[in-house]
């Protein structure tokens, strides 16, 4: 059942096109990121969604009723801002109180709903101190709870984490998927990092230029991109040119800088397989294996080593001067040396061919 | 190079100067209020408070001077928010006019409302005429005159520094409100009107202070109307001097005062809201009916703010005498202007007021700057006392200043710190540059907290000794601090009169002074040419200094 439906939103400022024909549907209680670069229309759209921006075509729904043209202060959909926009001469109960107040609410029902909200962000017992006596995750935390104190329809989140710091935001990530998980609300977050967006969001919309390009599950967007923009911009991945000969018994046959492979477990973007001619090859790092120059590998150069823990990344430029990274054991070779580069045996849908038109 | 003893030396150096030009004379009126031939006597006090015209005196300068906030205030903060939010045709255009008044050196505008609204103004004139009335329709006296001036002079406090409040408001806490449910008005007066607060009490204070220490409005229209900044100068030119100590003290008193009740403003810490985000957009106003209102609304408000300088301009082309009943002058000249150049009697205030603003200016940026050196710089001990002392003289309404420096340079006491300075060349510069320490200190001394502190550090690792430093990182970037108080300073000593009434000589009297004799010599196109080249200098070196101020 759908609860909140963007439906063709467009909206233009200047005659440029920040928000194209956006068509979203969200169940109740379900959390939705929006991701995309900066200038992809994730902004606007949230900002079209509070109603600060009113749409130059298209609708938003609300359990069946059309909320485009509401203004925001009768809309009920609560906000958390970037910066927070906390109200910097009223102490934290009357920031938290001032939407409530909004209700009409007076008295001691006031103060216990101030106070259950406060509790929600475990900064109970905190009403009477300043703003600026706050940190700035607890600065977060009354933002959320001005917020959700009224009850709203809807929440929607603008960079909820990109005012912390990183130490911080990890932990503050968890705090928030599990708050907003426990109060049910349905929630729109705004966030141009992929980590945040898979972390926080049931699914992830990701935006380009003001259209959405692929909607679904964090599992879903890694292991099967629509498009070349959304495999590179989801998840690590490095590109090559490659030509598709047709299928063989074992996968699908491409040649790629003089040798050829068979990829097996490759994901074609709209099922089917990928037609023969010049393609794309976007490869996740995990996708690929180094071993000692050998016949049927891709030959390169070793140029930079990452120690990332457990494993380390290879940039390898191949000697048709292409770079791929690879993962590979740590220690396995060193800046400088000549490697050869195949598929690994599980690339675990790692592999993603797009068609080029020719030139 | 100066070692860190040169600069507690330095320091305490400053810290001397500035006690015995600004505290030191203060207090020489205080004691001589409480001495009489017999010691120290309360006489004075008594005698202040059985005469009612003192009383009458402080209560006008009060009133007047809540009323010119309220009134400041309703016209100043309206059209803030106007120009700040909303957009229509010619809103920029409008936007530079608004501050005109600002131009207008007091004295300046005072006698442009006489020319305009006076018993032989054009306004007045024409309205006689129009309704076939045997008299002028009104008489440009008393309370309603002096509120006249200062409502339109002060309300640019208002409009300047709401607009810069508003300015800083960040476009989401507004939102913020907005997703709260808050409407406009709940808006307005839970959020935006406290958070301009500082900006609202700043003006209040501003105007109230500026209204406090009027002179030239009471002194020229007040006719019975008692303020005590007049009564003062009556005092002591009736030659109870004692009286007009204790008239001093409670005028600053009451300076005081308003002061301590502002200063409560409270400091708010902008890490939490604003400062980050944007200010918010601006609103096209789009409806035909609205625009064109708007527009009738905003042209009409500018044609009535330029007639004062309109009106100065036309009367300054006016020969002597030709002009009585007309509505319009029926003859014209450049003879007044000339006469400023060409008769050496004339061209003198001119001269005057040129060198006495330029050498009190440049006295000022340099005190200013050294002690922004030592206090924010170096932190050498006392840097709060220093900073406060420089302060001061904002608060404390000119004509006190002005008797105040009457008193300590009227005896020659060298051990105690007291020359005859009066009657000599130098008293005025001395004036003007004490009058003017507030407005050049307040300048530079916030330019230094804005100057990164790194970035003499850096200049420090790359080899840069302290001189070099100064010359080559902090002045530089120091400049629209120092272009932008030191206008303001040159503009204030330029039209100076509250303080010249008191302190000036021949020699050195200065183009107010002289305005106020062609005036009473009935000499109205050659009083109307010095406004016009006062207004002119002010009006350039403003534009100067928004113009290099902004751009260094």
């Amino acid at each position: 059942m759908t609860f909140l439906r963007l439906e063709g939103l467009t909206k233009r400022f200047d005659g440029t096109v920040a928000v194209d024909h956006l068509s979203l549907s969200l169940e109740r209680g379900e959390m939705l990121a929006l991701l995309g670069p900066s200038g992809s229309g994730k902004t606007t759209t949230l900002r079209l969604l509070a109603g600060f921006e009113v749409p130059d075509s298209g609708r938003v729904w609300v359990e069946g009723e059309d909320v485009t043209g509401v203004d925001p202060v009768a809309r009920r959909f609560g906000m958390v801002f970037q910066h927070y926009a906390l109200f910097p001469h009223l102490d934290l109960g009357e920031n938290v109180a001032f939407g409530l107040e909004s209700l009409g609410m007076r008295g001691d029902e006031l103060e216990r709903r101030v106070a259950r909200a406060l509790a929600l962000v475990d900064l109970s017992g905190f009403e009477r101190r300043r703003i600026s006596q706050l940190s700035g995750g607890q600065q977060q935390r009354v933002a959320l709870a001005r917020a959700l104190a009224p009850e709203p329809r809807v929440l929607l989140l603008d960079e909820p984490l990109s005012n912390l710091d990183p130490a911080l935001r990890e932990r503050t990530r968890r705090e928030i998927r599990e708050l907003i998980h426990r109060v049910g609300i349905t929630t729109v977050l705004v966030t141009h990092e992929q980590e945040e967006a898979f972390d926080l969001g049931d699914r992830v919309a990701v935006l380009q230029g003001g259209r959405l390009e692929q909607v679904g599950s964090p599992e879903d967007l890694y292991a099967a991109p629509a498009n070349e923009f959304v495999a590179e911009f989801v998840g690590r991945s490095s590109s090559i040119g490659v030509t598709v000969l047709g299928r063989s018994d074992r996968g699908v046959r491409v040649a790629v800088e003089g040798v050829e492979w068979d990829l097996t477990d490759i994901t074609p973007p709209a099922g089917g397989d990928p037609p023969s001619g010049p393609a794309l090859m976007l490869v996740r790092p995990e996708a690929l294996r180094l071993l000692p120059p050998a016949a049927g590998a891709l030959m390169g150069t070793v140029t930079v080593r990452r120690f990332t823990g457990s494993a380390s990344l290879f940039t390898v430029i191949t000697d048709g001067g292409a770079s791929l990274e690879v993962t590979g054991p740590p220690r396995s070779v060193n800046a400088g040396e000549r490697v050869g580069i195949m598929p690994s045996r599980r690339s675990g849908g790692g592999i993603h061919l797009f068609p080029r038109g020719p030139g | 190079m100066i070692g860190a003893r040169g600069g507690r030396l330095a320091g305490g150096a400053l810290l001397v100067l500035l006690l015995w030009l600004i505290v030191y004379p203060l207090v020489l009126v205080l004691i001589e209020g409480f001495r009489g031939p017999g010691g120290w006597t309360l006489d004075f006090v008594r005698l202040f408070f059985q005469h009612r015209n003192e009383a009458q005196a402080l209560w006008g300068s009060l009133w007047i001077s809540l009323v010119s906030v309220l009134l400041a205030g309703m016209i100043g903060i309206p059209l803030a928010f106007l120009f700040a939010r909303y957009d229509f045709p010619g809103r920029r255009v409008l936007g530079w006019l608004i501050a005109l008044p600002a131009v207008l050196p007091p004295l300046v505008g005072v006698i442009a409302f006489l020319f305009l609204y006076g018993e032989s103004g054009f306004v007045s004139l024409l309205i006689q005429r129009l309704l076939q009335l045997d008299q002028p329709p009104w008489a440009l006296q008393g309370a309603g005159a002096i509120l006249l001036v200062h409502a339109y002079s002060m309300y640019v406090y208002f409009y300047l520094l709401t607009r810069a409040g508003l300015a800083t408001l960040d476009a989401s806490v507004l939102e913020a409100a907005a997703s709260l449910g808050a409407g406009r008005w709940r808006t307005l007066y839970r959020v935006v009107l406290p958070l301009l607060y500082p900006a609202l009490a700043g003006a209040a204070l501003l105007t109230f202070l500026t209204s406090l220490a009027s002179f030239s409005a009471p002194y020229i229209f007040g006719g019975g109307f008692r303020v005590m900044t007049t009564q003062i100068i009556a005092t002591r030119l009736n030659g109870d001097n004692e009286l007009a100590m204790i008239e001093t003290v409670s005028l600053t008193l009451v300076a005081l005062v308003a002061l301590w009740l502002l200063r409560g403003s409270p400091v708010l810490d902008h890490n939490a809201g604003g400062r980050k985000g944007m200010a918010p957009a601006r609103v096209l106003v789009r409806r035909r009916g609205a625009r064109l209102a708007l527009g009738v609304l905003g042209w009409g408000l500018a044609v009535l703010l330029l007639l004062p300088h309109l009106t100065l301009l036309l009367v300054s082309f006016v020969p002597l005498g030709t002009w009585t009943t007309e509505p319009l002058p029926p003859a014209y000249t450049w003879r007044n202007y000339l006469t400023l150049v060409e008769d050496p009697v004339r061209a003198r205030p001119l001269l005057n007021s040129l060198w006495l603003a330029t050498i009190s200016t440049a006295a000022a940026v340099g005190i200013a700057l050294l002690a922004g050196i030592l206090s924010l710089r170096r932190g050498v001990p006392g840097r709060r006392a220093i900073e406060g002392l420089l302060a001061m003289p904002w608060a404390v309404p000119g004509t006190v200043f002005a008797i105040a420096l009457a008193t300590a340079f009227s005896v020659h006491a060298p051990w105690a710190g007291r020359l005859v300075l009066v009657g000599t060349l130098w008293i005025l510069p001395l004036a003007y540059l004490v009058r003017n320490l507030p407005i050049t200190s307040r300048a530079i001394l916030a330019g230094f907290r804005s100057l990164d502190h790194s970035l003499d550090e850096a200049a420090a690792t790359l080899g840069a000794g302290r001189w070099r430093t100064l010359r080559r990182v902090t002045l530089p970037l120091l400049r629209p601090a120092i272009v932008a108080g030191g206008s303001l300073a040159f503009v204030t000593a330029f039209g100076d009169f509250v303080t010249s009434i008191m302190l000036y000589t021949y020699d050195t009297r200065p183009i107010s002074l002289e305005i106020l004799s062609s005036l009473r010599q009935s000499d109205v196109g050659v009083a109307a040419a010095y406004g016009v080249v006062l207004m002119l200098v002010s009006a350039a070196v403003f534009a100067l200094g928004a113009d290099r101020g902004s751009g260094g």
